[in-house]
């Protein structure tokens, strides 16, 4: 009787449902004075002009409510150290601690710089592809995001990035990252990062655009993305990047 | 026939029978049911509506223009690039609620200093003071306006044009160096810089006076000049205005 009971439940479930959603097709006729696809957006990242004070990190945590804890970023800065002996030394700097102290003198340095780094927006997003529940996809105007009601939290994007730009969100417990602050660029504002950075690091705007700021760092400097050779397409680049930078 | 059925284990039969509900339920999901049960713009939709309707905290420079005149100071002075927020901090409930919501007021040594520390990762020519050496334990807006923070005196002499390298010697051990002592500088070259140069040491011996063998300067680091460098000039390794002079 119970396995009876059951399947008259789910068919009373089943049937109604599929009916429901046959009938409300998505609904694109609602107005809203935003149209995605009229926009592309992308990222320009100066890194002669980083100085490492972090204040794109905490900015970052705070209009978007990310763990204060030192190891869940949206976006993150990195600092490179290249000592003499070729050693090559990856810091995460933590805004929190005045300066950065290091493990080793000043005159062992040969060079040595600072790397903000963030969600590249992919264009062929690998945590896309492997997403078994189509939790996380690209919005029409590029950006990468994740559906935290559909996630269902296995990390599999996590892995998937090639640079590390996913964590798992301590409260929800699903997958979280850099959404280009969407809801502030649908909105006309800068991302969070970018509105705050005191020695514009970082540029921000529509990639397909005309005359912009972004469209005059791509004019005026020999770019690079991040790991090109996984045809990921970023469509964050960096100007003045170190071979050395992973 | 009759015979050959009951050769089939029983458990083969239910094999069997997993085996069609499977193929069932693919071909199923694949031919039968209608393309917009499958669509996933539904959900796509939804979560990007959830991310535009978050929460910003950050209002943008536009909008404390509207009521601080201060702005406009700003815009005159070298943080002309810096955007309130930076050192203000999340100012969206101060714009909506101006009387009860007040944004920060960094007054402390230390809130500066995050920026404008010495730090080897940082940018050659970004302004840089030793906190230790530089008027220790005064804050930094008794001297330094923060709307209009150029230095208390007027960039006079050599640094009126070679501000950058000024500030880079002002962190290094050559800081109570002149400039005149190492560079010949005839009165033409304030006149005209470009035709006439100031020298630059064109002998090994120049920089021996101090660093040499035999030097009778105290506390600097000596070499022999017979056996080091080779036939370089010393400035053609080592770095005169840097804080890492090696």
């Amino acid at each position: 009787m119970e396995r009876r009971r059951f399947v008259k439940k789910l068919l009373a479930f089943v049937i109604p449902g599929g009916i429901l959603g046959v009938i409300l097709k998505p609904s694109t006729a609602k107005a809203k004075d935003y149209d995605a696809t009229k926009h592309y957006y992308g990222m320009g990242i100066q890194v002669n002009k980083c100085i490492g004070c972090g204040r794109c990190v905490e900015a970052c945590k705070d209009e978007n409510g990310v763990s204060k804890e030192p190891f869940y970023f949206r976006t993150w800065v990195e600092r490179y150290t290249i000592k003499k002996n070729n050693e090559v030394i990856v810091q995460n700097i933590d805004p929190r601690i005045e300066g950065i102290r290091e493990s080793f003198g000043e005159r062992e340095i040969l060079r040595s710089f600072f790397v903000p780094k963030l969600c590249n927006q992919c264009d062929n997003p690998p945590c896309v592809q492997v997403c078994p529940v189509g939790a996380t996809f690209k919005t029409d105007d590029g950006v990468v995001l994740v559906d935290e009601n559909r996630c269902i939290g296995c990390r599999y994007c996590i892995q998937a990035c090639p640079y590390g730009a996913r964590y798992l969100n301590p409260v929800t417990e699903t997958a979280d990252k850099c959404t280009f602050c969407y809801h502030r660029i649908t909105k006309g504002l800068l991302p969070a990062c970018v509105e705050v950075c005191p020695t514009q690091a970082r540029i921000f705007g529509d990639v397909r655009g005309s005359a912009s700021p972004l469209t005059r760092f791509k004019r005026m400097n020999k770019l690079h993305v991040l790991k090109a050779s996984l045809n990921t397409e970023p469509k964050v680049s960096y100007s003045g990047l170190d071979g050395e930078v992973r | 026939m009759k015979n050959f059925f009951p050769s089939i284990p029983e458990a083969l039969k239910r094999l069997f029978v997993v085996l069609v509900v499977l193929v069932g339920g693919f071909l199923l999901v694949r031919f039968v049911l209608p393309a917009s049960l499958k669509d996933s713009s539904l959900h796509v939709k939804s979560t990007v509506e959830r991310e535009m309707e978050r929460p910003i905290r950050y209002a943008g420079s536009d909008v404390c223009a509207d009521c601080h005149d201060e702005y406009n100071v700003k815009q005159g002075g070298y943080h002309k690039n810096l955007s309130c927020e930076t050192c203000h901090g999340t100012a969206r409930e101060h714009s909506e609620n101006p009387a009860e919501v007040k944004p920060n007021l960094p007054r402390m040594r230390e809130f500066c200093v995050r920026c404008h520390a010495y730090n080897a990762s940082r940018p050659t020519g970004f302004p840089q003071i030793n906190p230790a050496a530089h008027n220790p334990l005064k804050p930094c807006i008794a001297c330094h306006k923060p709307h209009d923070p150029p230095p208390p005196t007027v960039p006079h002499e050599c640094q009126a044009c070679h501000a950058e390298i000024a500030r880079t010697k002002a962190v290094s051990p050559h800081i109570m160096l002149e400039c005149t002592t190492c560079h010949k500088v005839p009165h033409e070259h304030k006149v005209t810089p470009r035709l006439v140069k100031a020298t630059i040491p064109a002998e090994r011996e120049f920089c021996g006076t101090c660093h040499g063998k035999g030097s009778e300067v105290k506390e600097t680091p000596k070499i022999d000049l017979s056996t080091h460098g080779e036939k370089y000039l010393c400035w053609q390794c080592h770095y005169p205005h840097m804080p890492e002079v090696e």
